[in-house]
């Protein structure tokens, strides 16, 4: 049985994902490039959503490895002409291990203390790149210059065409979502939200706690990381100011103003902090106000976020009598 | 033989000795009791042994093995799983995900087998479904799965920890006062279902202030008081024994 609510919000999916499909045909260059931006907020969002929204931990610090991704892209791709799409992984894998070094030593620590750090966290990433360190940042000039991605032969210019750069984004937010979608409903995703729950109780069901909670700093700062690389290649050109700390305070507020644990509260944040502001360019200065206004409001009257997560479903039903075994 | 061994342990908190040389054994398959008056550390106690707290001095051995010291979910996943005095339950999650967390020590599918959702995973997830709810069927919650934890009655609050403690597999289970807050009718169904999990080869001990629920259930009982340990044995002796009637209703110097 599918009660109404289940209907319209599934409704409400198809026509997103249709508009989404179809938006190039019809929209122009500038607000595809927006919907670009979108894209690569809504998987940002959603790296951040695996440490802040089923963990719980307050990481206002996620542009340190979103930078890292896109400086190891841009140095490797500079340096070895490496194209971009391969750097991938290992643009990753660089923001993974920076995670693993950096978040061990404060994985202990509560909210708003795991905050603090965190913030001096990016900001440390950003000097250290303005500061040029070990002289392949390129200082607070950036790097100038990196390929844009090529499949098969075919090279997709994120400035000159930003429709084709659209569906490469498409494609790795629709891949990050699926992957997303199964690790929350899985015992590791469980283990985050025990641990978001209570911690104590969780570690006396047996669940390593500290384990975990590193676990889900590296895997999202591997996505963070592999996100980087999408963004240097689409801008071609990266610099510290792009990874400052206030990257970092719009991915946090995607996230709680969104539905904190929820992938389409995740989306429909990144649609709002992100997509939103670009439709009333017309008014300017008041912008930033009325931004601010609802962000008051949201948290006063919804702090649990625009679409909070669902509770998952088990398949109860589907289990033969013989399997219900002690 | 023993299953747990506790051996002169000792515990302080800034000058106050919560646990003072305490030392017990608690033979396998048995229901063992701590009882005390309140602040006699019996919980600190509790707290030692799951590796809440880490113990000043004094081991402990649990299956002829050494756990002083370790990490509480590596003394779960050894098989000693435990309830709450104040009832932990994740409130906000469904009565099956709060046994489920019980599981998962027992369950290995990591990160990358969950996003690829390899055969091997999801018959091992299967699997802890149904332990999980043959387990809420053991404590009598098997028709309130789908319930938010955070709605049950108190009662069944502490059944639900129960069922989560023993959904991974212990050979001990730590109950700390799990009739705390219920009603007759529940105490005496507790006691049934304390006998059901002995009956599973599960040793139990427990801490508890109904003295008519230790005294028919418990085979073996340790008095604490202010941290010491002053009296140990079977019920029927302990009921008599005078330093425990001191400690529970005060000295003749203390009744005026």
């Amino acid at each position: 049985m599918i009660d109404k609510k289940t209907k319209f919000r599934r409704l409400v999916y198809a026509a997103f994902v249709l508009f989404w499909m179809t938006a190039p045909l019809y929209l122009n260059k500038y607000f595809i490039d927006v919907l670009n931006n979108v894209a690569l907020y809504a998987v940002l969002g959603l790296s951040l959503n695996i440490i802040l929204g089923y963990g719980g931990m307050f990481h206002m610090g996620h542009a340190a490895f979103y930078a890292i991704g896109a400086y190891t892209t841009a140095i490797i791709n500079i340096q070895f002409g490496v194209p971009v799409l391969l750097i991938m992984p290992l643009a990753g894998m660089m923001a993974g291990l920076f995670a693993l070094v950096v978040a061990r030593p404060i994985i202990h620590l509560r909210g708003d203390y795991l905050l603090i750090v965190t913030i001096g966290l990016v900001e440390i990433v950003r000097i250290a790149l303005i500061n040029n360190v070990f002289g392949i940042t390129g200082g607070a000039n950036g790097i100038f210059g990196i390929s844009s991605p090529s499949i098969f032969g075919y090279t997709i210019n994120g400035i000159v065409h930003p429709h084709h750069y659209y569906y490469l984004l498409t494609a790795f937010l629709g891949i990050t979502i699926v992957l997303f979608f199964l690790l929350e409903h899985s015992r590791f995703g469980r283990a985050l939200r025990y641990l978001c729950s209570d911690e104590i109780a969780a570690e006396g069901s047996g669940i390593n706690t500290a384990g975990y909670k590193l676990a889900a700093f590296v895997i999202g700062a591997f996505w963070a990381g592999m996100t980087g690389t999408l963004y240097a290649a689409k801008i071609t050109f990266i610099s510290p100011e792009s990874f400052s700390f206030w990257e970092s305070v719009v991915m946090f507020m995607i996230v709680i103003l969104g539905g904190s644990g929820s992938i389409p509260g995740v989306i429909l944040g990144a649609i709002l902090i992100i997509g939103l502001p670009e439709l009333f360019q017309g008014l300017q200065q008041y912008r930033l106000f009325i931004f601010g206004i609802a962000l008051v409001i949201m948290m006063i009257f919804r702090p649990q976020g625009i679409i909070p997560p669902k509770p998952p479903k088990y398949p109860v039903n589907r289990l033969d009598k013989s399997e219900v075994v002690l | 033989m023993s299953l747990l061994s506790v051996n002169a342990i000792t515990k302080t908190f800034g000058g106050l000795k919560a646990v003072d040389d305490v030392s017990f054994q608690v033979p396998k398959s048995s229901i063992f009791g701590l009882i005390g008056p309140n602040g006699a550390g019996k919980t600190t106690v509790f707290n030692l042994i799951t590796g809440n707290y880490k113990v000043d001095c004094g081991s402990i051995r649990f299956n002829s093995e050494d756990i002083t010291g370790k990490i509480t979910h590596k003394i779960v996943e050894k098989g000693i799983a435990r309830t709450f005095q104040t009832i932990r339950l994740f409130g906000k999650m469904s009565v099956l995900e709060n046994v489920l967390a019980g599981r998962h020590c027992r369950i290995r599918s990591g990160p990358v087998s969950a996003m690829l959702r390899l055969p091997k995973q999801r018959a091992e997830e299967r699997r802890a479904l149904g332990k999980s709810m043959a387990e809420l069927e053991f404590v009598g919650l098997g028709h309130e799965f789908a319930n938010i934890a955070g709605n049950l009655s108190y009662g069944n609050q502490r059944l639900l920890e129960i069922a989560r403690a023993l959904a991974s597999d212990p050979r001990l289970i730590v109950l700390d006062e799990p009739a705390g807050g219920m009603n007759e009718q529940e105490t005496a169904a507790l006691v049934d279902l304390i006998f059901k999990i002995q009956g599973r080869g599960i040793t139990v001990l427990l801490i508890e202030h109904d003295m008519s629920l230790v005294m028919k259930a418990c085979q073996h009982l340790v008095v604490l008081e202010y941290g010491k340990k002053i009296a140990e044995g079977a019920p029927d002796a302990i009921k008599e024994n005078p330093q425990v009637i001191e400690a529970y209703l005060g000295s003749d110097d203390d009744v005026f």
